[in-house]
């Protein structure tokens, strides 16, 4: 499909492939939510998952993470990078949402409380 | 087996290819940076978004039709630049500057329906002051508008020294920052379309 290397940087084939795997992943994601496809947390997980999908396609396609030759000193410090992303995202809604248990009456949601 | 591609590498240095290659992980780097700013506010978005205080939630503000039209600029900007650098490697120079004049053309664009979402809402009495939801709102996109601000200048800056001395190896990496930055922004703001607007409204 596409020569690894330095090839990249001139050829369109990777940059043709980016931008349609994103025009239809976006196209899907958004249908998904406007015709109401999904419900509950299978909407919300798959429309993530394709947002997750497609990130990661732009990043190997247009900024070609992972196509470099060995050491992969790019591919290392993103990966790195995903790491403390996840500790700072799922860090933060686990112990938010045990606030919010711990913290706020059952019957009462704190949109009203201020 | 790949012993001997190992020693043919270590042996021919190409001065250019490795300033090229080192210039490319300085700005991935940044880039890295960027991308924990944007994490650390996208976490602070799903901590806050509920917390409306009366006011209207994202389900009552936003129209998604806008904003796919928004996201598709977007997309489309970010394939256009990277023709352009592609081109730009080929060292086509006038198809390079045509493409990257697009590019930043659509990213006007994207910029002003960015903008003109601030400006409704602000109209509408619904700034950054009236809830959390709207304060991490405001502050997401804000950062990400703030960014595109930052590069639509570099876009113009960078016609300068392409006019002037054409594909020099400079101009090159230089193009080539902008195009990494332009298409980071682009994956940023899939997750904005995502999270905010599309799982805001459903």
């Amino acid at each position: 499909m596409i020569e690894p290397g330095h090839g990249w940087n001139t050829s369109f084939k990777p940059v043709i492939w980016g931008f349609v795997i994103s025009l239809l992943l976006t196209l899907a994601a958004y249908f998904i939510v406007v015709e109401h496809l999904l419900v509950g947390w299978a909407l919300i997980s798959v429309v993530i998952a394709l947002a997750i999908v497609q990130g990661v396609c732009l990043l190997v396609f247009y900024l070609h993470l992972g196509v470099e030759s060995k050491p992969r000193w790019n591919l290392m410090i993103f990966l790195f990078m995903v790491l403390i992303m996840v500790v700072i995202l799922l860090g933060s809604m686990w112990i938010m949402r045990n606030l919010d248990y711990n913290l706020m009456p059952v019957t009462t949601g704190y949109g009203e409380h201020g | 087996m790949t012993a001997p591609e190992k020693i043919v590498h270590e042996h021919e240095p190409d001065p250019h290819h490795g300033l090229y290659s080192r210039t490319v992980f300085g700005f991935w780097v940044y880039l890295i940076t960027d991308f924990m700013v944007f994490a650390t506010l996208f976490a602070t978005y799903d901590v806050l978004h509920d917390n409306v205080f009366g006011g209207p939630s994202a389900r009552d503000l936003f129209y998604l039709p806008y904003n796919l039209v928004q996201t598709l600029i977007m997309i489309l900007s970010g394939f256009i630049i990277g023709l352009g650098g592609a081109v730009a490697h080929r060292k086509h120079r006038s198809g390079t500057i045509i493409l990257f004049a697009i590019a930043f053309l659509l990213g006007i664009a994207f910029f002003w329906m960015e903008l003109g979402e601030f400006a409704r809402l602000m109209a509408q009495g619904h700034d950054w002051k009236q809830s959390a939801f709207l304060s991490v709102y405001f502050t997401l996109v804000g950062t990400h508008a703030l960014h595109i601000v930052f590069a639509l200048a570099w876009f113009i800056v960078l016609i300068i020294p392409v006019c002037a001395h054409g594909l020099t190896a400079a101009n090159i990496r230089r193009l080539t920052c902008l195009r990494m930055f332009w298409q980071f922004l682009g994956v940023v703001w899939i997750f904005i379309f995502t999270v905010v607007y599309l799982l805001g409204v459903k």
